[in-house]
Protein backbone atom coordinates (compact mmCIF):
# COMPACT_ATOMS: atom_id res chain seq x y z
CA UNK A 1 0.00 0.00 0.00
CA UNK A 2 1.48 3.38 -0.98
CA UNK A 3 1.61 5.68 2.06
CA UNK A 4 0.43 8.83 0.29
CA UNK A 5 -2.73 7.38 -1.16
CA UNK A 6 -5.96 6.86 0.79
CA UNK A 7 -6.68 3.42 2.22
CA UNK A 8 -9.73 3.14 -0.02
CA UNK A 9 -10.89 5.32 -2.88
CA UNK A 10 -13.91 4.88 -5.10
CA UNK A 11 -14.19 7.05 -8.19
CA UNK A 12 -17.04 7.44 -10.66
CA UNK A 13 -18.55 4.13 -9.64
CA UNK A 14 -21.62 2.94 -11.46
CA UNK A 15 -23.52 -0.28 -10.78
CA UNK A 16 -26.38 -1.42 -12.98
CA UNK A 17 -28.84 -4.27 -12.54
CA UNK A 18 -30.17 -4.84 -16.03
CA UNK A 19 -31.16 -1.39 -17.26
CA UNK A 20 -31.50 0.11 -13.79
CA UNK A 21 -28.63 2.12 -12.32
CA UNK A 22 -28.42 1.37 -8.59
CA UNK A 23 -25.23 3.40 -8.12
CA UNK A 24 -24.37 6.46 -10.24
CA UNK A 25 -21.05 8.27 -10.35
CA UNK A 26 -20.18 7.58 -6.74
CA UNK A 27 -16.82 8.80 -5.50
CA UNK A 28 -15.61 8.55 -1.94
CA UNK A 29 -12.37 8.28 0.00
CA UNK A 30 -11.39 6.68 3.27
CA UNK A 31 -8.07 7.88 4.65
CA UNK A 32 -5.72 5.65 6.59
CA UNK A 33 -6.89 5.21 10.16
CA UNK A 34 -10.14 7.09 9.54
CA UNK A 35 -13.69 6.07 10.38
CA UNK A 36 -15.84 7.19 7.48
CA UNK A 37 -19.60 6.80 7.34
CA UNK A 38 -21.95 6.20 4.45
CA UNK A 39 -25.60 6.78 5.27
CA UNK A 40 -28.78 6.78 3.28
CA UNK A 41 -32.31 5.38 3.25
CA UNK A 42 -33.28 1.91 2.04
CA UNK A 43 -32.53 1.48 -1.66
CA UNK A 44 -30.05 4.37 -1.73
CA UNK A 45 -27.38 2.12 -3.24
CA UNK A 46 -25.17 1.70 -0.16
CA UNK A 47 -24.99 -2.09 -0.22
CA UNK A 48 -24.52 -2.13 -4.01
CA UNK A 49 -21.55 0.21 -3.54
CA UNK A 50 -20.07 -2.15 -0.97
CA UNK A 51 -20.70 -5.20 -3.15
CA UNK A 52 -18.89 -3.46 -6.01
CA UNK A 53 -15.95 -2.61 -3.72
CA UNK A 54 -15.79 -6.27 -2.64
CA UNK A 55 -16.01 -7.61 -6.19
CA UNK A 56 -19.33 -9.33 -5.61
CA UNK A 57 -20.98 -7.29 -8.39
CA UNK A 58 -19.24 -5.89 -11.48
CA UNK A 59 -19.36 -2.12 -11.79
CA UNK A 60 -20.29 -0.84 -15.23
CA UNK A 61 -18.03 2.20 -14.78
CA UNK A 62 -15.56 3.70 -12.34
CA UNK A 63 -12.73 2.31 -10.28
CA UNK A 64 -11.96 1.07 -6.78
CA UNK A 65 -8.49 1.70 -5.41
CA UNK A 66 -6.98 0.16 -2.33
CA UNK A 67 -3.87 2.01 -1.25
CA UNK A 68 -3.65 3.48 -4.75
CA UNK A 69 -3.90 0.09 -6.48
CA UNK A 70 -6.96 -0.78 -8.53
CA UNK A 71 -8.89 -3.78 -7.27
CA UNK A 72 -11.68 -3.48 -9.82
CA UNK A 73 -12.23 -6.80 -11.60
CA UNK A 74 -10.59 -8.83 -8.85
CA UNK A 75 -12.52 -11.80 -7.44
CA UNK A 76 -14.22 -11.39 -4.05
CA UNK A 77 -11.91 -13.90 -2.42
CA UNK A 78 -8.80 -12.14 -3.70
CA UNK A 79 -10.05 -8.77 -2.46
CA UNK A 80 -10.77 -10.33 0.95
CA UNK A 81 -7.24 -11.74 0.97
CA UNK A 82 -5.71 -8.38 0.09
CA UNK A 83 -6.71 -6.71 3.36
CA UNK A 84 -10.36 -5.64 3.16
CA UNK A 85 -12.80 -7.41 5.46
CA UNK A 86 -16.55 -7.01 5.11
CA UNK A 87 -19.13 -7.54 7.83
CA UNK A 88 -22.13 -7.96 5.55
CA UNK A 89 -25.66 -6.80 6.13
CA UNK A 90 -27.55 -9.50 8.00
CA UNK A 91 -24.19 -10.75 9.38
CA UNK A 92 -24.16 -13.91 7.24
CA UNK A 93 -23.08 -16.06 10.12
CA UNK A 94 -22.88 -19.74 9.15
CA UNK A 95 -25.62 -21.13 11.34
CA UNK A 96 -24.62 -24.74 10.58
CA UNK A 97 -21.19 -24.14 12.14
CA UNK A 98 -20.11 -23.53 15.71
CA UNK A 99 -18.98 -20.12 16.94
CA UNK A 100 -15.38 -21.38 16.97
CA UNK A 101 -15.67 -22.61 13.36
CA UNK A 102 -17.20 -19.33 12.24
CA UNK A 103 -14.29 -17.54 13.84
CA UNK A 104 -11.75 -19.86 12.19
CA UNK A 105 -13.16 -18.87 8.81
CA UNK A 106 -11.78 -15.41 9.48
CA UNK A 107 -8.30 -16.88 9.16
CA UNK A 108 -8.95 -17.81 5.53
CA UNK A 109 -8.49 -14.22 4.38
CA UNK A 110 -5.55 -13.50 6.69
CA UNK A 111 -2.35 -12.54 4.91
CA UNK A 112 0.11 -13.39 7.68
CA UNK A 113 0.17 -16.51 9.79
CA UNK A 114 2.05 -15.06 12.78
CA UNK A 115 0.37 -13.25 15.63
CA UNK A 116 -2.90 -15.21 15.47
CA UNK A 117 -2.92 -16.08 19.18
CA UNK A 118 -2.27 -12.46 20.20
CA UNK A 119 -5.01 -11.16 17.89
CA UNK A 120 -7.40 -13.82 19.14
CA UNK A 121 -6.76 -12.75 22.74
CA UNK A 122 -7.54 -9.15 21.85
CA UNK A 123 -10.67 -10.14 19.91
CA UNK A 124 -11.89 -12.32 22.79
CA UNK A 125 -11.39 -9.42 25.18
CA UNK A 126 -13.31 -7.14 22.85
CA UNK A 127 -16.09 -9.68 22.27
CA UNK A 128 -16.13 -12.20 25.17
CA UNK A 129 -19.08 -13.98 23.54
CA UNK A 130 -16.79 -15.66 20.98
CA UNK A 131 -14.89 -17.30 23.83
CA UNK A 132 -17.78 -17.94 26.22
CA UNK A 133 -19.96 -19.62 23.56
CA UNK A 134 -17.17 -21.04 21.36
CA UNK A 135 -18.71 -24.50 21.12
CA UNK A 136 -22.30 -23.38 20.58
CA UNK A 137 -23.98 -23.44 17.23
CA UNK A 138 -23.87 -19.93 15.82
CA UNK A 139 -27.62 -20.14 15.20
CA UNK A 140 -28.15 -20.25 18.96
CA UNK A 141 -26.69 -16.76 19.45
CA UNK A 142 -28.84 -13.65 19.76
CA UNK A 143 -28.76 -10.99 17.04
CA UNK A 144 -26.33 -8.85 19.00
CA UNK A 145 -24.05 -11.79 19.71
CA UNK A 146 -24.10 -12.78 16.04
CA UNK A 147 -23.11 -9.24 15.12
CA UNK A 148 -20.19 -9.41 17.52
CA UNK A 149 -19.18 -12.77 16.06
CA UNK A 150 -19.33 -11.34 12.52
CA UNK A 151 -17.05 -8.45 13.50
CA UNK A 152 -14.72 -10.76 15.42
CA UNK A 153 -14.49 -13.06 12.39
CA UNK A 154 -13.62 -10.13 10.15
CA UNK A 155 -10.97 -8.91 12.60
CA UNK A 156 -9.24 -12.28 12.70
CA UNK A 157 -8.34 -11.67 9.05
CA UNK A 158 -6.24 -8.74 10.37
CA UNK A 159 -7.59 -6.35 7.75
CA UNK A 160 -6.25 -2.91 6.92
CA UNK A 161 -9.81 -1.83 6.13
CA UNK A 162 -12.95 -3.02 7.90
CA UNK A 163 -16.24 -2.40 6.12
CA UNK A 164 -19.47 -2.84 8.04
CA UNK A 165 -22.86 -2.90 6.36
CA UNK A 166 -25.59 -1.81 8.77
CA UNK A 167 -24.14 -3.38 11.92
CA UNK A 168 -26.89 -1.85 14.07
CA UNK A 169 -29.73 -3.38 12.05
CA UNK A 170 -32.22 -5.12 14.34
CA UNK A 171 -30.19 -4.54 17.50
CA UNK A 172 -31.36 -3.03 20.78
CA UNK A 173 -29.91 0.44 21.55
CA UNK A 174 -27.77 -0.88 24.39
CA UNK A 175 -26.23 -3.48 22.07
CA UNK A 176 -25.67 -0.86 19.37
CA UNK A 177 -23.77 1.23 21.93
CA UNK A 178 -21.56 -1.76 22.76
CA UNK A 179 -20.86 -2.38 19.07
CA UNK A 180 -19.99 1.30 18.56
CA UNK A 181 -17.57 1.23 21.50
CA UNK A 182 -15.93 -1.85 20.04
CA UNK A 183 -15.57 -0.13 16.67
CA UNK A 184 -13.90 2.84 18.32
CA UNK A 185 -11.43 0.50 20.02
CA UNK A 186 -10.78 -1.36 16.73
CA UNK A 187 -10.08 1.98 15.06
CA UNK A 188 -7.66 2.94 17.86
CA UNK A 189 -5.69 -0.18 16.96
CA UNK A 190 -5.11 1.30 13.50
CA UNK A 191 -7.85 -0.34 11.48
CA UNK A 192 -9.47 1.93 8.88
CA UNK A 193 -13.27 1.69 9.00
CA UNK A 194 -16.01 2.34 6.46
CA UNK A 195 -19.30 2.24 8.30
CA UNK A 196 -22.51 1.96 6.28
CA UNK A 197 -25.64 2.75 8.24
CA UNK A 198 -29.22 3.92 8.10
CA UNK A 199 -29.09 5.59 11.52
CA UNK A 200 -27.80 8.91 10.31
CA UNK A 201 -27.43 10.99 13.46
CA UNK A 202 -25.40 8.49 15.48
CA UNK A 203 -23.23 7.69 12.45
CA UNK A 204 -22.52 11.33 11.62
CA UNK A 205 -21.50 12.06 15.21
CA UNK A 206 -19.33 8.92 15.37
CA UNK A 207 -17.43 9.18 12.07
CA UNK A 208 -14.85 11.78 11.06
CA UNK A 209 -16.75 12.27 7.78
CA UNK A 210 -20.02 10.83 6.56
CA UNK A 211 -21.18 10.61 2.98
CA UNK A 212 -24.92 10.86 2.46
CA UNK A 213 -26.31 8.76 -0.35
CA UNK A 214 -29.74 8.68 -1.93
CA UNK A 215 -31.07 7.43 -5.24
CA UNK A 216 -27.71 5.91 -6.08
CA UNK A 217 -25.70 9.12 -5.70
CA UNK A 218 -23.60 10.83 -3.04
CA UNK A 219 -25.53 14.00 -2.12
CA UNK A 220 -23.25 15.60 0.46
CA UNK A 221 -20.64 15.03 3.11
CA UNK A 222 -21.34 15.72 6.76
CA UNK A 223 -19.02 16.15 9.72
CA UNK A 224 -19.71 15.43 13.41
CA UNK A 225 -20.67 19.08 13.84
CA UNK A 226 -23.67 18.49 11.57
CA UNK A 227 -25.09 15.74 13.79
CA UNK A 228 -27.28 18.17 15.69
CA UNK A 229 -28.30 20.14 12.60
CA UNK A 230 -31.59 18.35 12.05
CA UNK A 231 -32.62 20.43 9.08
CA UNK A 232 -29.41 19.72 7.18
CA UNK A 233 -29.59 16.02 8.07
CA UNK A 234 -33.18 15.70 6.87
CA UNK A 235 -32.55 17.58 3.62
CA UNK A 236 -29.47 15.43 2.94
CA UNK A 237 -31.33 12.22 3.67
CA UNK A 238 -34.33 12.88 1.52
CA UNK A 239 -32.63 14.73 -1.33
CA UNK A 240 -33.59 13.36 -4.73
CA UNK B 1 -31.12 -67.46 2.77
CA UNK B 2 -31.38 -66.07 6.30
CA UNK B 3 -32.58 -62.64 7.33
CA UNK B 4 -29.02 -61.88 8.45
CA UNK B 5 -27.78 -62.73 4.96
CA UNK B 6 -30.30 -60.25 3.47
CA UNK B 7 -29.18 -57.56 5.88
CA UNK B 8 -25.46 -58.07 5.20
CA UNK B 9 -26.05 -57.95 1.43
CA UNK B 10 -28.20 -54.85 1.89
CA UNK B 11 -25.55 -53.07 3.94
CA UNK B 12 -22.91 -53.84 1.29
CA UNK B 13 -24.96 -52.51 -1.61
CA UNK B 14 -26.12 -49.61 0.56
CA UNK B 15 -22.48 -48.68 1.18
CA UNK B 16 -21.78 -48.55 -2.56
CA UNK B 17 -24.86 -46.42 -3.21
CA UNK B 18 -23.86 -44.17 -0.31
CA UNK B 19 -20.51 -43.53 -2.01
CA UNK B 20 -22.29 -42.47 -5.20
CA UNK B 21 -24.64 -40.31 -3.10
CA UNK B 22 -21.73 -38.59 -1.33
CA UNK B 23 -20.12 -37.78 -4.68
CA UNK B 24 -23.37 -36.25 -5.94
CA UNK B 25 -24.12 -34.43 -2.69
CA UNK B 26 -20.64 -32.89 -2.32
CA UNK B 27 -20.91 -31.27 -5.75
CA UNK B 28 -24.53 -30.28 -5.16
CA UNK B 29 -23.57 -28.77 -1.80
CA UNK B 30 -21.01 -26.31 -3.16
CA UNK B 31 -22.45 -25.70 -6.64
CA UNK B 32 -26.17 -26.44 -6.33
CA UNK B 33 -25.58 -28.62 -9.39
CA UNK B 34 -27.20 -32.02 -9.82
CA UNK B 35 -24.43 -33.70 -11.77
CA UNK B 36 -26.21 -36.25 -13.89
CA UNK B 37 -22.86 -36.95 -15.61
CA UNK B 38 -21.48 -38.46 -12.39
CA UNK B 39 -22.34 -41.92 -13.69
CA UNK B 40 -19.99 -41.45 -16.63
CA UNK B 41 -17.09 -41.20 -14.19
CA UNK B 42 -18.02 -44.66 -12.97
CA UNK B 43 -18.27 -45.94 -16.54
CA UNK B 44 -14.93 -44.34 -17.48
CA UNK B 45 -13.19 -46.01 -14.53
CA UNK B 46 -14.82 -49.35 -15.38
CA UNK B 47 -13.69 -49.20 -19.03
CA UNK B 48 -10.19 -48.26 -17.84
CA UNK B 49 -10.24 -51.38 -15.71
CA UNK B 50 -11.16 -53.37 -18.83
CA UNK B 51 -8.32 -51.78 -20.83
CA UNK B 52 -5.78 -52.43 -18.08
CA UNK B 53 -7.08 -55.85 -17.06
CA UNK B 54 -3.84 -57.54 -18.14
CA UNK B 55 -1.77 -55.26 -15.88
CA UNK B 56 -0.99 -55.99 -12.24
CA UNK B 57 -4.19 -55.48 -10.24
CA UNK B 58 -2.81 -52.63 -8.14
CA UNK B 59 -1.77 -50.62 -11.19
CA UNK B 60 -5.04 -51.32 -13.00
CA UNK B 61 -7.04 -50.11 -9.98
CA UNK B 62 -4.83 -47.06 -9.45
CA UNK B 63 -5.08 -46.00 -13.11
CA UNK B 64 -8.87 -46.44 -13.02
CA UNK B 65 -9.13 -44.19 -9.98
CA UNK B 66 -6.87 -41.60 -11.63
CA UNK B 67 -9.00 -41.62 -14.79
CA UNK B 68 -12.20 -41.04 -12.79
CA UNK B 69 -10.60 -38.21 -10.79
CA UNK B 70 -9.01 -36.70 -13.90
CA UNK B 71 -12.27 -36.79 -15.85
CA UNK B 72 -14.16 -35.23 -12.92
CA UNK B 73 -11.65 -32.37 -12.70
CA UNK B 74 -11.72 -31.94 -16.48
CA UNK B 75 -15.53 -31.71 -16.46
CA UNK B 76 -15.35 -29.03 -13.78
CA UNK B 77 -12.59 -27.07 -15.48
CA UNK B 78 -13.85 -27.17 -19.05
CA UNK B 79 -17.62 -27.21 -18.63
CA UNK B 80 -19.09 -26.61 -15.19
CA UNK B 81 -16.78 -23.72 -14.23
CA UNK B 82 -18.37 -21.73 -17.01
CA UNK B 83 -21.85 -22.54 -15.72
CA UNK B 84 -21.49 -21.24 -12.17
CA UNK B 85 -23.75 -18.29 -12.85
CA UNK B 86 -26.13 -20.15 -15.16
CA UNK B 87 -29.68 -20.95 -14.11
CA UNK B 88 -30.20 -24.33 -12.39
CA UNK B 89 -32.17 -25.54 -15.43
CA UNK B 90 -29.33 -24.66 -17.83
CA UNK B 91 -26.78 -26.35 -15.60
CA UNK B 92 -28.93 -29.47 -15.24
CA UNK B 93 -29.52 -29.77 -18.98
CA UNK B 94 -25.77 -29.38 -19.53
CA UNK B 95 -25.05 -32.29 -17.19
CA UNK B 96 -27.53 -34.37 -19.22
CA UNK B 97 -25.72 -33.34 -22.41
CA UNK B 98 -22.33 -34.26 -20.94
CA UNK B 99 -23.67 -37.62 -19.78
CA UNK B 100 -25.18 -38.54 -23.14
CA UNK B 101 -22.17 -37.24 -25.08
CA UNK B 102 -19.84 -39.41 -23.02
CA UNK B 103 -22.20 -42.35 -23.38
CA UNK B 104 -21.94 -41.91 -27.16
CA UNK B 105 -18.14 -41.86 -26.84
CA UNK B 106 -18.20 -45.17 -24.94
CA UNK B 107 -20.52 -46.63 -27.58
CA UNK B 108 -18.23 -45.58 -30.44
CA UNK B 109 -15.06 -46.65 -28.65
CA UNK B 110 -16.20 -49.94 -27.13
CA UNK B 111 -19.42 -50.89 -28.96
CA UNK B 112 -22.76 -51.88 -27.46
CA UNK B 113 -21.55 -55.31 -26.31
CA UNK B 114 -20.23 -55.54 -22.79
CA UNK B 115 -16.49 -55.65 -22.14
CA UNK B 116 -15.19 -57.74 -19.30
CA UNK B 117 -13.32 -55.81 -16.61
CA UNK B 118 -12.50 -59.01 -14.78
CA UNK B 119 -9.82 -57.67 -12.46
CA UNK B 120 -11.24 -58.09 -8.98
CA UNK B 121 -13.36 -61.21 -9.57
CA UNK B 122 -11.30 -63.10 -6.97
CA UNK B 123 -13.28 -61.11 -4.39
CA UNK B 124 -16.30 -63.26 -5.27
CA UNK B 125 -14.94 -66.13 -3.22
CA UNK B 126 -17.25 -66.96 -0.35
CA UNK B 127 -16.53 -67.04 3.33
CA UNK B 128 -19.00 -69.31 5.15
CA UNK B 129 -19.98 -69.01 8.77
CA UNK B 130 -22.78 -71.43 9.69
CA UNK B 131 -25.69 -70.73 7.36
CA UNK B 132 -24.21 -67.33 6.50
CA UNK B 133 -22.37 -67.11 3.17
CA UNK B 134 -20.55 -63.86 2.68
CA UNK B 135 -18.54 -63.05 -0.41
CA UNK B 136 -15.32 -61.15 0.15
CA UNK B 137 -16.58 -58.44 -2.15
CA UNK B 138 -19.45 -57.85 0.30
CA UNK B 139 -17.00 -57.45 3.16
CA UNK B 140 -14.85 -55.19 0.97
CA UNK B 141 -17.85 -53.01 0.05
CA UNK B 142 -18.80 -52.53 3.69
CA UNK B 143 -15.19 -51.92 4.77
CA UNK B 144 -14.27 -49.54 1.94
CA UNK B 145 -17.60 -47.70 2.24
CA UNK B 146 -17.15 -47.25 5.99
CA UNK B 147 -13.55 -46.06 5.67
CA UNK B 148 -14.30 -43.59 2.87
CA UNK B 149 -17.41 -42.19 4.52
CA UNK B 150 -15.59 -41.83 7.85
CA UNK B 151 -12.68 -40.22 6.00
CA UNK B 152 -15.05 -37.76 4.34
CA UNK B 153 -16.53 -36.93 7.73
CA UNK B 154 -13.04 -36.28 9.14
CA UNK B 155 -12.05 -34.20 6.13
CA UNK B 156 -15.14 -32.03 6.40
CA UNK B 157 -15.03 -31.63 10.17
CA UNK B 158 -11.34 -31.58 11.00
CA UNK B 159 -9.57 -29.82 8.13
CA UNK B 160 -9.50 -26.28 6.84
CA UNK B 161 -10.64 -27.25 3.34
CA UNK B 162 -13.50 -29.18 4.97
CA UNK B 163 -14.53 -26.11 6.94
CA UNK B 164 -14.37 -24.00 3.80
CA UNK B 165 -16.51 -26.56 1.94
CA UNK B 166 -19.13 -26.56 4.70
CA UNK B 167 -19.21 -22.78 4.74
CA UNK B 168 -19.44 -22.63 0.94
CA UNK B 169 -22.27 -25.18 0.97
CA UNK B 170 -24.21 -23.01 3.43
CA UNK B 171 -23.60 -19.61 1.80
CA UNK B 172 -21.12 -19.49 -1.06
CA UNK B 173 -21.18 -15.73 -1.50
CA UNK B 174 -20.51 -15.06 2.17
CA UNK B 175 -17.71 -17.64 2.14
CA UNK B 176 -16.05 -15.97 -0.85
CA UNK B 177 -16.28 -12.60 0.88
CA UNK B 178 -14.21 -14.14 3.67
CA UNK B 179 -11.54 -15.26 1.22
CA UNK B 180 -12.68 -18.83 0.51
CA UNK B 181 -11.44 -19.67 -2.97
CA UNK B 182 -14.33 -20.89 -5.12
CA UNK B 183 -12.12 -22.87 -7.51
CA UNK B 184 -10.38 -24.72 -4.69
CA UNK B 185 -13.59 -25.67 -2.90
CA UNK B 186 -15.47 -26.74 -6.03
CA UNK B 187 -12.39 -28.52 -7.39
CA UNK B 188 -12.08 -30.50 -4.16
CA UNK B 189 -15.74 -31.50 -4.35
CA UNK B 190 -15.27 -32.78 -7.91
CA UNK B 191 -12.01 -34.51 -6.97
CA UNK B 192 -13.70 -36.40 -4.14
CA UNK B 193 -16.69 -37.17 -6.36
CA UNK B 194 -14.34 -38.59 -9.00
CA UNK B 195 -12.43 -40.63 -6.43
CA UNK B 196 -15.63 -42.13 -5.04
CA UNK B 197 -16.91 -42.85 -8.55
CA UNK B 198 -13.67 -44.70 -9.28
CA UNK B 199 -13.98 -46.76 -6.10
CA UNK B 200 -17.61 -47.58 -6.96
CA UNK B 201 -16.47 -48.78 -10.39
CA UNK B 202 -13.90 -51.11 -8.78
CA UNK B 203 -16.48 -52.53 -6.38
CA UNK B 204 -19.20 -52.92 -9.02
CA UNK B 205 -16.96 -54.62 -11.59
CA UNK B 206 -16.05 -57.16 -8.92
CA UNK B 207 -19.69 -58.30 -8.84
CA UNK B 208 -20.75 -57.53 -12.42
CA UNK B 209 -17.61 -57.36 -14.61
CA UNK B 210 -19.48 -56.77 -17.89
CA UNK B 211 -19.09 -53.07 -18.66
CA UNK B 212 -21.53 -51.44 -21.09
CA UNK B 213 -21.92 -47.76 -22.11
CA UNK B 214 -24.69 -47.37 -19.48
CA UNK B 215 -22.74 -49.11 -16.71
CA UNK B 216 -22.70 -46.13 -14.33
CA UNK B 217 -26.05 -44.69 -15.32
CA UNK B 218 -28.47 -46.97 -13.46
CA UNK B 219 -26.71 -46.74 -10.10
CA UNK B 220 -26.38 -42.96 -10.46
CA UNK B 221 -30.08 -42.48 -11.15
CA UNK B 222 -31.02 -44.66 -8.20
CA UNK B 223 -28.46 -42.97 -5.94
CA UNK B 224 -29.78 -39.59 -7.05
CA UNK B 225 -33.27 -40.73 -6.10
CA UNK B 226 -31.81 -41.79 -2.74
CA UNK B 227 -30.19 -38.38 -2.29
CA UNK B 228 -33.52 -36.63 -2.90
CA UNK B 229 -35.40 -39.07 -0.67
CA UNK B 230 -32.84 -38.64 2.10
CA UNK B 231 -32.66 -34.88 1.84
CA UNK B 232 -30.45 -33.15 -0.68
CA UNK B 233 -29.38 -30.12 1.34
CA UNK B 234 -27.40 -32.00 3.95
CA UNK B 235 -24.54 -34.36 3.24
CA UNK B 236 -25.47 -36.75 6.04
CA UNK B 237 -29.12 -37.03 5.00
CA UNK B 238 -28.14 -37.41 1.33
CA UNK B 239 -25.67 -40.16 2.21
CA UNK B 240 -28.23 -41.96 4.37
CA UNK B 241 -30.71 -41.66 1.49
CA UNK B 242 -28.20 -43.23 -0.88
CA UNK B 243 -27.51 -45.99 1.61
CA UNK B 244 -31.23 -46.61 2.15
CA UNK B 245 -32.00 -46.91 -1.55
CA UNK B 246 -29.13 -49.38 -2.01
CA UNK B 247 -30.23 -51.35 1.03
CA UNK B 248 -33.87 -51.53 -0.07
CA UNK B 249 -32.81 -52.37 -3.63
CA UNK B 250 -30.75 -55.29 -2.36
CA UNK B 251 -33.46 -56.41 0.02
CA UNK B 252 -36.19 -56.35 -2.64
CA UNK B 253 -33.87 -58.24 -5.00
CA UNK B 254 -33.38 -60.90 -2.36
CA UNK B 255 -36.96 -61.33 -1.17
CA UNK B 256 -38.90 -60.92 -4.41
CA UNK B 257 -39.55 -64.23 -6.15
CA UNK B 258 -37.23 -64.56 -9.17
CA UNK B 259 -40.29 -64.48 -11.49
CA UNK B 260 -41.07 -61.00 -10.20
CA UNK B 261 -37.50 -59.72 -10.36
CA UNK B 262 -38.36 -57.56 -13.36
CA UNK B 263 -40.72 -55.57 -11.13
CA UNK B 264 -37.94 -54.65 -8.69
CA UNK B 265 -37.40 -51.17 -10.08
CA UNK B 266 -41.15 -50.52 -10.19
CA UNK B 267 -41.52 -51.51 -6.53
CA UNK B 268 -38.57 -49.30 -5.64
CA UNK B 269 -39.93 -46.23 -7.37
CA UNK B 270 -43.41 -46.85 -5.96
CA UNK B 271 -41.83 -46.82 -2.51
CA UNK B 272 -39.98 -43.62 -3.38
CA UNK B 273 -43.21 -41.90 -4.47
CA UNK B 274 -44.94 -42.86 -1.22
CA UNK B 275 -41.98 -41.65 0.83
CA UNK B 276 -41.69 -38.33 -1.02
CA UNK B 277 -45.42 -37.65 -0.71
CA UNK B 278 -45.21 -38.22 3.04
CA UNK B 279 -41.87 -36.44 3.59
CA UNK B 280 -41.14 -34.14 0.65
CA UNK B 281 -38.20 -32.44 2.39
CA UNK B 282 -36.35 -35.70 2.91
CA UNK B 283 -36.66 -38.74 5.15
CA UNK B 284 -33.54 -37.94 7.15
CA UNK B 285 -34.07 -34.19 7.44
CA UNK B 286 -35.66 -32.90 10.65
CA UNK B 287 -38.99 -31.37 9.67
CA UNK B 288 -38.79 -33.01 6.24
CA UNK B 289 -42.49 -33.79 6.34
CA UNK B 290 -43.39 -30.11 6.33
CA UNK B 291 -40.92 -28.81 3.74
CA UNK B 292 -42.74 -26.68 1.19
CA UNK B 293 -41.64 -24.84 -1.93
CA UNK B 294 -44.07 -22.39 -3.49
CA UNK B 295 -44.57 -23.35 -7.15
CA UNK B 296 -47.63 -21.46 -8.31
Amino acid sequence: MSDASPALAVSGLEVRYGGVAAVRDVSLEVGRGEIVGLVGPNGAGKSSTLMAIMGAVSPSAGDVLMGGRSIRGMRSEDIARSGIALVPEGRHIFSNLSVRENLRLGLVGRRESNGVAKDLDWIQTLFPVVKDFADRHAAALSGGQQQQLAIARALLAKPDILILDEPSLGLAPVVVQAVWEALAEINRQGVTILLVEQRAQITVSFCSRTYVMSNGQIRMTLTPGDADNTERMVSAYFAS
Amino acid sequence: MTALQYIVDGIALGAVYALVAVGLALVFGVMRLVNFAHGELITAAAYTLYLTSSWPKVFACAISLLVAVGLALLMELVIFRRLRYATPATALVTTFAVAFALEAVWLIAFGPQGKSADVLSSLNRTATHGSLHIRWVTITMVGVGAVLLAGTGLLLNRTRIGLEMRAAAADFRAARLLGVRANRVIGTAFLLGGLFAGVVALLLTATQPLVTPTFGLQITILALVGVVVGGMDRLVSATLGGFAIGFVNSLLGDVLPSSQGVFLTSFLYLLVIVVLVLRPGGVFVPGGASARVERV
